[in-house]
């Protein structure tokens, strides 16, 4: 086993998933074996490779520093399940 | 037994500064700060799905500015991060940041604290987006039912300057921090607006034996956001973890937040597991390549910077006091260099732009970049001074004339005819007049009185309406009390 199901417990946590006891061994099967096939890829000698930063070989895609229109605040809460004064709302944070 | 006799303090501070663009890091939203809530900001930076950012060019502009005022090594491939957080200020639930190959790494700055020169490490600086901006229904955030966001702020360019922890006091966390403020400031990669929130600190500190050389165990009190703050929130900090070491107790490694009103640092602990932001590298954005070429482009845009100018105007004659004031605040020191072009005299021109026209600048809320009296106008009055034209004394209501009118100096004496009178022949009719008419005190001088002068000089000094020489004044009295 690669991953144990108190690591699951753990990344539902920080996902703010709800998992039940039937998922969280489900997923804890399911993650496994996933990993385990990923695990051919231990066998390739990459001594003499770089890691990938990214898989398209692009770099420098750069911007100039001009203002461009921005959303107004109505469009911008348009999506907002509560607003507030032109505020988003949130629930009590701790 | 004093806190100094037993603990050494080690302490390393991560700096945030907003970067000066016009255009936040990934979009093109505008940076201003006190927009209406809501107002800057666009699919990109709200988060929403299926948007793509894109990399404002001035950000790694100033950010290898500040590198190389920072003496970092700039990277020649660096790349992007995210960091995985819940928070309702982080619309994305990451933040973009950068993790194990930062742009800037291996710096350093040099402190100065009581004579004593020290050089403090920069471990690295990296690129990211600032956060939103919360406000709490309550009076604090615990006691709120609900908050309100405001994502103007989220995706505003910030540049993390993380220092290697090698301050041993308060005074040395200030002095880094004055000093890396005022670097930043000079170069231009932010306008460390302190009360706008344009730099804000995270501050690591713990305690060890004197003689240790171990580290003890650490916290974190984040976003302090002026050198007060700093200061009050590590001497309560420092006091806690040597109370709770005295007491037998053990530090416990956290994240803390300082209490203004109280004064106090409080434990942010929550259920959340600790710190598990799970990096991994932003596939949205690509990496950056940086050649030498682009490199020296930046560095030839670098401005003197603060230890240079300190250096420079000891060189022509401030003492190091002088020179630390006037380099203190940029607008000031350019003024002085503009107005120093035309009046060679360093000493006399500190004292009058530290004194008399920051005086009149703060009295009348201003401030150099803003003074009605330019550089060229302050050298103009100083000369008048220095060819014996008027007296200091006289200078004095004449600079506040130049600020009320936008007048030259020289203009300001002609008019008002203020002119000093040097002239002996004029002088000396206006002395003998003052002798006949003042018989005691010229006794009393004669008899030894060596004060009974200043009365004299006074006397005469009335008689012109502050416009004599002084010293000419003294010199032909004290000459016409002998000849009686």
């Amino acid at each position: 086993m690669k991953i144990s199901k108190k690591e699951v417990e753990h990344v539902t946590l920080l996902a703010r998933l709800e998992l039940t006891e039937e998922e969280v061994n489900q997923y804890t099967e399911q993650l496994n074996s996933i990993l385990e096939y990923a695990e051919m890829l231990q066998k390739l000698d990459t001594d003499k490779v770089s890691p990938t930063a990214h898989a398209v070989q692009l770099f420098n895609v750069l911007r100039t520093d001009e203002v461009k229109n921005s959303l107004s605040q109505q469009e911008a809460l348009s999506n907002a399940p509560e607003a507030e004064d032109g505020y988003f709302r949130v629930p009590r944070i701790v | 037994m004093g806190f100094s006799d037993k603990y050494e303090i080690v302490c390393g501070v991560e700096t945030h500064v907003e970067m000066l663009t016009k255009t936040k890091i990934f979009c093109g939203c505008s940076t201003e700060f006190g927009g209406e809530q809501n107002t800057h900001v666009c699919p990109v930076c709200l988060g929403l799905p299926g948007v793509l950012p894109v990399l404002n060019k001035e950000v790694v502009n100033l950010a290898i500015k500040a590198g190389l005022a920072l003496n970092c090594e700039i990277a020649d491939f660096s790349k992007f991060d995210r960091k995985n957080y819940y928070y309702p200020d982080l619309p994305k639930n990451y933040q973009t940041s950068q993790y194990d190959l930062p742009i800037c790494k291996g710096g350093w700055l040099e402190i100065n604290v009581n004579g004593q020169k020290k050089t403090i490490g920069i471990t690295r600086a990296h690129m990211e987006e600032d956060a939103g901006k919360l406000v709490h229904s309550g009076e604090t955030i615990t006691t709120s039912h609900s908050s309100g966001v405001d994502y103007n702020r989220t995706g505003v360019p910030l540049l993390e300057i993380v220092s290697e922890p090698d301050m041993r006091s308060i005074d040395e966390v200030l002095a880094y921090l004055e000093e890396l403020v005022q670097i930043i400031d000079y170069a231009g990669v932010s306008d460390c607006k302190m009360e706008q929130g344009s730099v804000r600190f995270d501050v690591n500190v713990s305690l060890r034996p004197l003689g240790s050389n171990q580290f003890g165990t650490r916290t974190e009190t984040k976003n302090l956001n002026s050198f007060n703050s700093v200061r009050r929130c590590l001497e309560y900090e420092i006091e806690r973890q040597a109370d709770l070491l005295d007491e037998g107790g053990q530090i416990i490694q956290e994240t803390r937040t300082w209490d203004e009103g109280k004064g106090i640092t409080l434990s942010l602990r929550s259920k959340e597991e600790a710190h598990d932001y799970r990096y991994f590298p932003e596939p949205d954005l690509l990496p950056l390549v940086i050649d030498s070429e682009w490199i020296e482009r930046i560095r030839k845009t670098l401005p003197e910077l603060p230890s240079a100018k300190r250096e420079r105007l000891q060189s022509i004659g401030l003492s190091e006091y002088d020179a630390k004031v006037i380099t203190s605040w940029k607008p000031m020191a350019d003024f002085f260099d503009k107005a120093w072009e035309e009046f060679k005299d360093a000493k006399i021109l500190a004292n009058w732009v530290t004194g008399d026209l920051s005086g009149l600048l703060n009295a009348k809320n201003s401030s150099f970049e803003e003074s009605p009296i330019t550089p060229q106008q302050l050298a103009g009055l100083l000369k008048l001074i220095q060819k014996g034209e008027i007296s200091g004394k006289i200078a004095k209501s004449v600079i506040e004339e130049m600020y009320n009118t936008g007048k030259d100096a020289e203009v300001i004496v002609k008019e008002k005819g203020l002119v000093q009178i040097s002239d002996e022949g004029e002088l000396e009719k206006i002395i003998m007049e003052v002798i006949s008419s003042n018989p005691k005190s010229v006794a009393d001088y004669q008899a030894g009185k060596e004060n009974a002068i200043g009365f004299l000089v006074g006397q005469v000094m009335k008689a012109t309406k502050g416009q004599a020489n002084p010293g000419v004044v003294n010199k032909l009295l004290r000459e016409k009390l002998t000849d009686n």
